[in-house]
């Protein structure tokens, strides 16, 4: 199992790499933002843990504060990456009337 | 319906989520696609969610529920009403709480299994790399939340020559204590331990790094928490959290990469710290005594009034004193009076590379008069008049001829090539490089000093009533 997710990790650093290096300066910032979104897929990790059963108030306070992280760093994350590039696509929109 | 909770069902609906974020990456990359490749990358993040909650056996729903109504409750919100000029922040803000919410798991991960006991070997060190990355970023992230929401000084915060051995020394003992938990250590208080001085070591490092070399620095971290993340993915053997955490931290490696070329640093340089923002020390010893031509509202209205050709160069001072209405403003009643207005955008002007297309974006610039640097440093020899707004470094003819210059080979602007230039700044202090701009002493050049929006609002002013 670990060998076979090691491969997945080092593939995954690869198309990281190939997909990202082609991006325009302009976009930069969204792409930080919408990238940071996707690290909020830790919340699977609190999901899974706390789901499948973690004992003690303590160990469930801090589940539940990792998984409120979690979400905030998904739900917040795609917004505002939302925010800043409809403003892109408005503009688009005016130059093609 | 049984198999919805099969594994390999649920194997598979990871597999379309991590297609679905590549592919959303893919469409970010070019401005027609980008909205589509976020949502697209949203849905992704549906999927996995969803796939995680039919795990077979899950249960503590209401605490489930709790605990995501309540990041939905604070992020949505904070999301919707942060402004524009303030997204570095909140993208520092948002990426802390990942990396808070991997080190509290890893955290868990310990209190529950008795310190790792009977774990395998990969799974422990994992974890305790998670933990230790996780510690960091979160801590630093909210570090540079707080220097960029002025919250605390800007300038850099540093213990002096000790700074670099306290950080290694910090750095140690939380590897260190890692090394003995590795070791079957089962103590409570070593896991505890390695929080608080991985954490420690966050604070630490980016306590003494400059506002402006800030980007550099949430970028660095959004890349942490991308592989801390990772590494909580091959903890948990969850391979939706491998690929998406890898990814991110692949792409913000090279992201960081990019904008410390741009401003000529190197990541080591930036991290080691004490050098954005301290510019007094190196300025005052050469600006003293030298005369700059000081200029007033109403005689930069008659220059910009009467030229034909207008090149507007936006910097962090625009950013900061959040003025890119009121030039938007000024270049509207510019371009009604026939004068041809672009704005020449440095790759590193603003706060993060592509910032002040944001921002410029949101003011309602037309898309295509904001050219990139290399677009436009040969029009700078057919402007007749280039405004600086609250930009330095990025205009200092220094960095082409000066080879002593801490700046030298940084790419920059040809603003001293243009016929003259008037360059709105808030006092005579440097840039974050801490040199001075010879462009300021050239005699084309008029300065007016003030509140970047203020003085582009009394130059409107000024236009309207000619």
């Amino acid at each position: 199992m670990l060998v076979q997710n090691l491969a997945v990790l080092v593939l995954a650093g690869f198309v990281g790499f190939a997909v990202i290096s082609k991006v325009p300066n302009t976009l930069h910032t969204p792409l930080m933002s919408g990238t940071n979104a996707i690290h909020g897929i830790v919340l699977l990790g609190g999901l899974v843990v706390l789901g499948l059963g973690a004992e003690g108030v303590l160990n469930k306070i801090l589940l539940v504060i990792a998984i409120a992280f979690g979400t905030i760093n998904v739900v917040g994350g795609f917004l505002v990456t939302d925010r800043m590039l409809g403003m892109f696509k408005d503009k688009k929109k005016d130059v093609s009337k | 319906m049984t198999w919805i909770h099969d594994e390999a069902f649920i194997q598979c609906l990871y597999i379309i989520a991590f297609a679905l974020f590549i592919y959303g990456l893919m469409g970010l990359t070019g401005p027609h696609t980008a909205v589509r490749g976020n949502k697209i990358a949203a849905v992704g993040m549906a999927i996995a969610v969803i796939a995680t909650l039919l795990t077979p056996g899950m249960g503590n729903w209401w605490l489930i529920v709790l605990g995501v109504a309540i990041g939905t409750v604070v992020g949505v919100p904070a999301a919707r009403r942060v402004k524009m000029t303030a997204m570095p922040q909140m993208v520092a803000l948002f990426n802390g709480v990942g990396g808070g919410a991997v080190a509290l798991i890893a955290w868990v991960e310990f209190r529950d299994s008795d310190g790792f006991a009977g774990a395998p070997l990969y799974v422990v060190i994992a974890s305790l790399f998670a933990a230790l990355v996780g510690s960091v970023s979160f801590w630093g992230s909210n570090v540079a939340f707080g220097k960029l929401q002025e919250i605390m000084p800007g300038r850099p915060i540093t213990v002096g020559k000790l700074q670099q051995p306290l950080n290694l020394l910090v750095a140690l003992v939380a590897v260190a204590l890692g090394v003995i938990v590795v070791a079957g250590g089962h103590a409570g208080w070593l896991m505890i331990g390695l929080l608080v001085a991985a954490s420690a070591l966050g604070v630490l490092m980016v306590l003494p790094i400059g506002g402006a070399d800030m980007p550099v620095v949430i970028s660095l971290l959004n890349a942490a928490t991308g592989l801390s993340a990772a590494a909580m993915g091959l903890a948990l053997d969850n391979t939706a959290l491998i690929v998406a955490g890898m990814i991110v931290g692949a792409s913000g490696s090279i992201l960081t990469n990019l904008m410390a070329k741009a401003m000529n640093r190197s990541i080591p340089a930036i991290v080691a710290g004490g050098f954005g923002g301290n510019g007094e020390i190196a300025g005052a010893s050469t600006n003293g005594d030298r005369a700059v031509r000081q200029t007033s509202a109403a005689d930069a209205a008659i220059q910009l009034a009467f030229a034909r050709q207008v090149i507007v160069v936006p910097g962090y001072g625009l950013a900061v004193a959040q003025a890119q209405h009121a030039v938007r403003q000024l270049t509207g009643l510019l371009e009604q009076k026939g004068v041809s207005v672009a704005y020449a955008i440095h790759p590193v002007a603003g706060r993060m590379p592509g910032h002040m297309n944001v921002l410029l974006a949101e003011a309602d610039v037309p898309y295509e008069h904001l050219k990139e640097m290399d677009a436009i440093n040969d029009e700078f020899g057919r402007s007749d008049v280039t405004l600086v707004i609250g930009a330095n470094d990025v205009t200092n003819p220094a960095a082409r001829t000066d080879r002593s210059s801490p700046i030298f080979g940084m790419p920059i602007l040809n603003v001293d090539e243009s016929r003259s230039v008037i360059v709105l700044k808030r006092s005579m202090r440097p840039g974050f490089a801490g040199v001075d701009n010879e462009l300021y002493y050239e005699p084309r050049t008029s300065l007016l000093f003030g509140d970047a929006k203020s003085s582009v609002h009394d130059i409107t002013e000024e236009l309207k009533a000619l």
